[in-house]
């Protein structure tokens, strides 16, 4: 196969000089659609985090009894990991990780 | 059958039926598992019957063998890093199982698996299984660490580690609800344009003429939903390598 990665090289070679291989974007994120979209995506990460909290409450206290203050508690929890759910999917990745 | 009785019935089309008769309603096996295991078979022969012949200048069907192969192996490695090679089986698998799901869904008579959300979230339990398993494998005990972030003052430790677990247990959620209420809402809205079609074409001479209308909504929505059904594919998948980052360098 030696052969052919040599191809590959020169062809890649021979099209940055010409260029017409636009330069490498940084394929990090989502593809980003239309505003419906991206709103659609904020909703169901506020909503899914929601769901998690308000679940893990529900079923927390049912099991210890403490009816409704670990639902109400966990509720707040959900609400706060929605907010850094939309807050992280509008941050930049690669910015964010470094 | 909506038409019959003038109402809008978008929804029965998500109703599960048993196929193959006596048999099929014995084992509970409905329309949606047939739709699987068509999924998976024509999966299985694209790249079986498309890799059969390993012509150096690739056919028709091997070069969409070859082509759905390099892009979900660019978008792993171009997320996870060279250490994704190894997840990429499980991440094409999921894509494709994903992908002709919704195509097939798109096509007359054929019916949607991905518009359940129980199908969809068991494919995000296994991913969230996954990550968990990968990241609790290569570092142990740090992998609690995510939870709470370095530096951050001690104080704050009572709210930000509840709130980044429920974070983390939200992501099997929002993968699941993203695809399931997307093909579900893609399909009502075929549905409710493709009623108005047949509601207006019965209304005597005008009819047929105001027909038109929701009939060239539909095709413009035909079109829109093959779009949408790859590209929640694509999200799918890219999210699943996003996580296996995440699991793998555990920032």
């Amino acid at each position: 196969m030696a052969e052919d990665d040599g191809f590959e090289q020169r062809l890649r070679q021979a099209r940055t000089r010409q260029g017409m291989d636009p330069p490498p974007t940084s394929s990090g994120g989502l593809p980003s659609g239309s505003t419906w979209g991206v709103g659609f995506r904020a909703g169901v990460e506020v909503v899914s985090a929601l769901i998690v909290g308000v679940a893990a409450g529900w079923f927390l206290d049912r099991w210890l009894g403490t009816w409704p203050w670990l639902f109400l508690l966990c509720f707040v929890f959900g609400s706060v990991a929605g907010v850094l759910n939309v807050y992280r999917l509008f941050t930049p990745r690669n910015v964010a990780r470094k | 059958m909506a038409a019959e009785d003038k109402t809008i019935d978008a929804l029965s089309q998500f109703e599960l039926g048993t196929v193959l008769g006596p048999i099929g309603a014995s084992v509970g096996f409905s329309q949606s598992n047939a739709h699987m295991l068509l999924a998976a078979g024509l999966i299985t022969a694209l790249i079986m019957f498309g890799m059969s012949a390993r012509a150096v200048v690739p056919g028709r069907l091997q070069s969409l063998a070859e082509s759905s192969y390099e892009f979900v192996h660019d978008l792993v490695v171009g997320q996870v890093g060279e250490e994704g090679k190894r997840f990429f089986p499980f991440v094409f698998t999921l894509f494709m199982f994903v992908l002709f799901g919704n195509m097939l869904g798109l096509l007359p008579y054929a019916f949607t698996y991905t518009s359940h959300i129980a199908v969809t979230f068991g494919l995000a339990a296994i991913v969230f299984v996954l990550i968990t398993v990968v990241a609790l494998m290569l570092h142990g005990r740090k992998f609690f660490g995510y939870f709470f972030p370095e530096g951050a003052p001690l104080w704050l430790a009572p709210i930000i580690i509840p709130v980044e677990i429920v974070s983390y247990l939200s992501r099997p959620v929002s993968l699941s609800i993203r695809l399931f209420a997307n093909m579900v809402a893609g399909h009502v809205m075929l549905k409710v344009f493709a009623t108005f079609v047949v509601l207006l074409g019965g209304l005597g001479a005008v009819g047929p003429l105001v027909a038109v209308l929701p009939l060239s909504v539909n095709i413009a929505l035909v079109g829109f939903e093959v779009l949408v059904a790859f590209l929640q594919a694509y999200v799918f998948a890219i999210l699943t390598s996003i996580y296996l980052h995440d699991a793998v360098h555990l920032h």
